[in-house]
């Protein structure tokens, strides 16, 4: 189902002729930026340097330290007046990242959600329970406004009492539910403890945070769901920026609204299709808050493949952050690719700690990861089998040769916040 | 068949290769005051089992796996030698000739005689077998 469908399946050519006209508008747009007046100045290139899509390259990325240095109104185009919504994301380190709306942002973002939510097949005959905080988080509001749009039963439910929120799910009649998947699975527990099956539910929307295909396996058994990923950052209005449709194999980005490219993020060199990169972002529809080639920091790939829904190109599932990507031996490893590995072998736990190492002028990788307790039989000859078995799982991931330490259950450190689960020893390169 | 009375549960503990690991699970079994009778370190590639005859092997497993330690039982058994030269060969080629492979051994020397203790590939088997050799086999029911 669509619902713009002209849009949605733009022949290659028509697209691009709009990406081009919305890129020059957005040029203009940025002028209203002095951060954007100043770095446009200074490398050198006036609005006739862009004639076509690709002369995008010529212009230096935006990153969020950028968007940080601009607090709280720096990047804001338009006057004040005509912002009427500011969300803001909360920093690891220091001050915040402000974004503004003007009245149109937040119609063309309720527009994508509404898109993402017809694709899946939900209409305004759908309950829709809307599990996420609805402050200054762009989830909330975000997906609100796009349900409404659809004209579903919306329920802002937000965050917290767990109780309350399946009860509703159960006496409303609730058919879609959008949450992190961590909650998500915190609520399919409590419904279990409440001993309540939620025979309503048919679909889940799941993002915010990274989850791997075996989540989605426990969540969709687990809670009778069929299980979408939603991608979005609040820089990019919030979520909605790109979206699984029934196929479920990767993410439709709204290139109308959205300049896709991926890069090697040590270079900044586009790379092709089907390899993997970081992903930086034109919005090319945002009035109050224009943005030129936004280094998400978010690590994917752009796929090679068509898709049977006759969108177009999609992005593959986020596999991680690019400031955690690793050099190894001349191969990108990312950490969640280790945690993906490790989630599929059951005799191991899901924690886990890298080494890398400079030995006789070759990096090594050490992984130490711990042994579930169920698992040991008291034999040296199993756990030495397992370590062979990880090795070889991590090797045909990774295409990598490491080093496999099991440790001690419960051994290894626990992270509440941001996870340091690598150590680069290294020194100098 | 009575074999079963045979069969003594030695504790396997998995242990990372670092200082320090043996004394704590020293000092964990004995705080619960349990006797280790006999016991060896397998290592391979940074880990290793610490595996104990201990006269009490449940309180020791239950010791042991309150500390977080990661803890199994094996099946292994226990023929008794003398304990003068020659008294490993004896026993060596009973087993040897009955056809018993060892998966790994370790002894001691008690007071009253040296034993070897035995992980075997087919326990049953193997009693069976020491027993009609006439060699001495201690029984589970000294290990509470």
């Amino acid at each position: 189902m669509f619902w713009d469908k002209k849009i949605e399946t733009l022949k290659p050519a028509d697209l691009q002729d709009l990406q081009l006209r919305r890129l020059k508008k957005t040029l203009h747009q940025v002028q209203n930026v002095e951060f954007y007046r100043n770095r446009l100045n200074s490398a050198g290139l006036k609005n006739t340097a862009i004639k076509t899509l690709d002369d995008i390259q010529k212009i230096p990325f935006t990153k969020k330290q950028d968007l940080r240095d601009g607090y709280p109104f720096g990047f804001f185009a338009v006057p004040l007046k005509k912002i009427v919504r500011i969300h803001t994301t909360s920093g690891t380190t220091g001050k915040p990242t402000v974004v503004g709306y003007t009245r149109k942002d937040l119609d063309t973002w309720a527009n994508l959600i509404a898109r993402n939510m017809t694709m899946i097949g939900i209409s305004e005959d759908d309950v829709f329970q809307n599990m996420v905080n609805y402050g200054m988080f762009t989830g909330g509001l975000g997906f609100h406004y796009g349900a409404e749009k659809i004209g579903m039963a919306v329920i802002p439910s937000a965050t917290g009492n767990t109780r309350r929120q399946i009860e509703m799910i159960r006496d409303f009649g609730v058919t879609t539910i959008h949450c992190t998947p961590s909650y998500a699975m915190h609520l399919s527990e409590v419904a279990e403890e409440m001993d309540i099956t939620l025979d309503s539910l048919k679909t889940g929307i799941f993002g915010a945070e990274p989850w791997s295909e075996t989540m989605r396996h426990t969540l969709e058994a687990r809670l009778g769901v069929t299980a979408y990923d939603s991608y979005g950052l609040s820089e990019l209005f919030g979520p909605g920026v790109a979206f699984e449709c029934p196929e479920r194999n990767g993410l439709h980005i709204w290139h109308d609204c959205y300049l896709v490219e991926i890069i090697d993020p040590k270079t900044g060199e586009r790379v092709s299709d089907g390899e993997r990169g970081e992903l930086v972002v034109t919005p090319l529809v945002k009035e109050a808050m224009p943005l030129l080639r936004y280094r998400t920091g978010d690590v994917t790939m752009l796929m090679e493949d068509g898709c049977l829904c006759s969108r177009s190109k999609k992005i593959q599932r986020i596999t991680g952050r690019s400031d955690d990507m690793l050099v190894i031996r001349g191969i990108n490893v990312f950490p969640s690719q280790i945690e993906h590995v490790l989630l599929k072998i059951p005799e191991v736990g899901n924690q886990f700690m890298v080494y890398i190492d400079r030995i006789n002028h070759l990096d090594e990788m050490t992984v130490d990861v711990e042994i579930n307790r169920g698992y040991f039989s008291g034999e040296l000859a199993d756990l030495a089998k397992l370590q062979k078995k990880v090795v070889k799982e991590l090797h045909d991931v990774l295409e990598l040769r490491t080093t496999v330490k099991l440790v001690e259950p419960g051994s290894l450190p626990r992270f509440e916040g941001k996870a340091k689960r690598v150590i680069d020893r290294r020194g100098d390169m | 068949m009575d074999a079963q009375k045979f069969v003594i549960r030695q504790i396997s503990i998995f242990s990372e290769n670092r200082p320090g690991r043996l004394a704590s699970i020293a000092q964990a079994l004995g705080e619960e005051n349990v006797n280790i009778l006999a016991f060896s370190i397998a290592e391979a590639n940074g880990f290793g089992v610490v595996r104990a005859l201990v006269d009490h092997p449940e309180k020791a497993y239950e010791k042991l796996t309150s500390c977080g330690f990661n803890v199994a039982f094996t099946d292994v058994i226990a023929v008794q030698m003398k304990d003068k030269p020659g008294g490993l060969f004896e026993i060596a080629k009973v087993l040897g000739d009955a056809g018993v492979n060892i998966e790994y051994s370790y002894a001691y020397s008690g007071k009253k005689a040296a034993v070897l203790i035995l992980r075997v590939d087919h326990i049953d088997d193997a009693i069976e077998k020491i027993q009609k050799s006439g060699a001495t086999l201690l029984e589970r029911s000294i290990f509470h």
